[in-house]
């Protein structure tokens, strides 16, 4: 079966609020796939269902074809889990959170412990694994919930926010680790972020936004639906600016979160021709590719940084 | 690899988060102390103060408070070591261990099972320590009252902690536990009969106190630790056959309560 995830018009609620509505898509064996989108967008309610801890209030989710609301066993053998918050036993050490671990998948005796050492021995955590989790570092403690994570050969690593609260190095080694990880065991990996440079790694992405998929495909693809460039102008009047450029120029200017946004076949002649007429107006121009964010922009009116810093939008 | 399941994965996952329980509190040197440490000083402070100013009704004069309170001291250990390894419940599955526990394919009545063993058998562990004072406080400890008193205590600790577990489960935040903490368990040990006698109180006191199956484990506790011979100088509670079989009823529900709520609430787990 090519499809090791498959979403079907789910939806879920919380009491009144609407947390998804109807998000379908479906992940591919092998992908690394993204689930991008602000804060209260439903990634996190997203990934509660597909980890079988909150039945959809309506819809189905599938893992390897069984259904996480009433196969729920069957799809947590499939399953590995990440949580955003650890979920190691701080006072254990690595090797014992893994024991306890392999136990609740039914495995224990030798062939555990070999298959403990293999994981630990992959994240390279051999030299601390007996030492208790609270004197490793936090880069570490996130290998050590991926040696977890992956202790029962699951078909789909899903990992919520992996990289928050790391810094910068230790978030390079992650996704270094995750990338070596899935061509050794093609397994598929699943995550939810809300960085734009961790979506634009993954073979495809769904972008959600209060509850619904805002667009689906690889960001390459996406990218190029916009096509030429992106400007994004500041200026101490941008609405006026806006109106006029968009009378003058003939192009579609927008108001985007206090911010002047452009898309153009050909960027650098716009910037020339606006600086010639409106330099005295603009603060700055910013000219470049598409990115995921353009794409979240187009689609929603306003951008996926901005909504993410603004802590209104938060709540979930 | 083909995971296993049926009866053996429920007792190994059990076993697994028992034993979880047991590594982590001896690794808390400060759990361990305050655990043993907190209850023997309260009993002997409030014993040696209290001693003095009461007169235990209906008792013989001989007894003296350090022994009457003896056996409320014991439900007390049980019953704080119940709250605080439960408390945990509410953080740990929302951050911590219980979310990796809660997404594995195993039987949710495992994971009530284990945890509640486990708080139970600290609980006891903590409770047969005390016991090494009961001479100090004037009773005579057979090889039968040991016995029959770890019997007792086991019986009301799994009581105890499953409905902690039943409580815990059921809350979003420590917040409310404390808040439950306050308005319900402590009266519950307060009005059990183990420090002060019923028999003086209010007949509207008398009434909860009776309908507080607390009241029922310490008096089994009491004829527990008096096995065989006639508790009635200290006894103030119910009859043994009574005591037991409504603690054994207790500790039934409150499981009961516990395996409902796990089974049917770990939806809202995260929420």
């Amino acid at each position: 079966m090519p499809e090791v995830v498959q979403v079907e018009s789910l939806r879920h609620a919380y009491g009144q609020r609407i947390a998804l509505s109807g998000v379908s898509f479906s992940v591919r064996r092998g992908e690394l796939f993204g689930l991008l989108g602000p804060n209260g967008g439903g990634k996190t309610t997203l990934f509660r269902i597909l980890t079988t801890l909150l039945p959809p209030t309506a819809g189905e989710a599938r893992i390897c074809g069984c259904d996480v609301g009433t196969d729920r066993d069957n799809a947590r053998r499939h399953l590995g889990v990440v949580f955003q918050s650890p979920s190691l036993d701080i006072y254990l050490t690595a090797r014992e959170n893994l024991r306890h671990a392999g136990h609740l998948y039914g495995q224990r005796g030798r062939e555990l412990e070999s298959r403990i050492e293999a994981r630990l021995a992959d994240v390279e955590l051999m030299e601390r694994a007996d030492e208790p989790v609270k004197n490793l570092s936090g880069g570490m403690r996130r290998r050590a919930e991926i040696a977890k994570g992956m202790l029962h050969d699951p078909d789909i690593l899903i990992l919520d926010e992996p990289s928050a609260g790391l810094d910068p190095s230790a978030r390079r080694d992650l996704w270094r680790r995750l990338q070596a990880l899935r061509e050794s065991t093609g397994v598929t990996i699943l995550f939810t972020t809300h960085y734009l440079e961790e979506a634009d790694r993954c073979d495809r992405v769904v972008i959600l936004d209060r509850g619904h998929v805002v667009v689906h495909g690889s960001p390459a693809d996406l990218k190029s639906r916009i096509g030429g460039e992106c400007l994004t102008i500041a200026s101490p009047n941008c609405e006026q600016l806006c109106a006029e450029i968009a009378a003058e120029m003939g192009c579609p200017a927008r108001l985007v979160d206090g911010l002047i946004r452009i898309e153009t076949a050909d960027g650098p002649a716009l910037v020339a021709r606006l600086m010639a007429s409106h330099a005295d107006r603009i603060h700055s121009i910013l000219l470049g590719k598409p990115t995921l964010d353009d794409v979240f922009v187009r689609e929603t009116g306003h951008r996926l940084t901005y909504v993410t810093a603004s802590p209104a939008k938060g709540g979930e | 690899m083909t995971p296993k399941s049926g009866p053996g994965a429920l007792w190994l996952a059990c076993w697994t988060l028992w034993r979880r329980e047991m590594v982590r509190f001896l690794r808390q040197r400060s759990r361990v102390i305050g655990a043993l440490g907190t209850p023997v000083i309260f009993w002997l402070l409030m014993g040696a103060g209290l001693q003095e100013s009461l007169q235990v009704p209906g008792a013989d004069a001989r007894v003296n408070y350090l022994e009457f309170s003896f056996p409320g001291a014991i439900a007390a250990i049980l019953l704080f070591t119940a709250i605080f390894s439960t408390i945990s419940l509410i953080d740990d599955r929302r951050e911590g261990f219980l979310q990796g526990v809660l997404v594995a394919p195993v039987p949710r009545s495992a994971i009530a099972l284990g945890k509640i063993l486990g708080a139970t058998t600290l609980a006891v562990g903590q409770a047969v320590f005390f016991l090494f004072l009961a001479p100090a406080a004037g009773i005579r400890m057979g090889l039968s009252e040991a016995a029959a008193s770890i019997g007792a205590m086991i019986l009301l600790a799994f009581a105890v902690t499953s409905l902690g577990f039943w409580l815990a489960w059921r809350m979003d935040s420590t917040q409310g536990f404390h808040a439950v903490m306050n308005l319900f368990l402590l009266p519950m040990l307060v009005l059990s009969g183990a420090f002060f006698p019923p028999a003086g109180s209010a007949p509207w006191l008398r009434g909860v106190i009776a309908v507080n199956p607390m009241t029922y484990g310490v008096a089994m506790l009491r004829h527990a630790l008096y096995f065989g011979r006639d508790a009635s100088p200290v006894s103030v509670g119910a009859a043994p056959g009574v005591a037991l079989a409504i603690s054994s009823l207790f500790a039934l529900l409150m499981f009961g309560f516990a395996l409902r709520t796990v089974s049917r609430e770990s939806a809202r787990v995260l929420q």
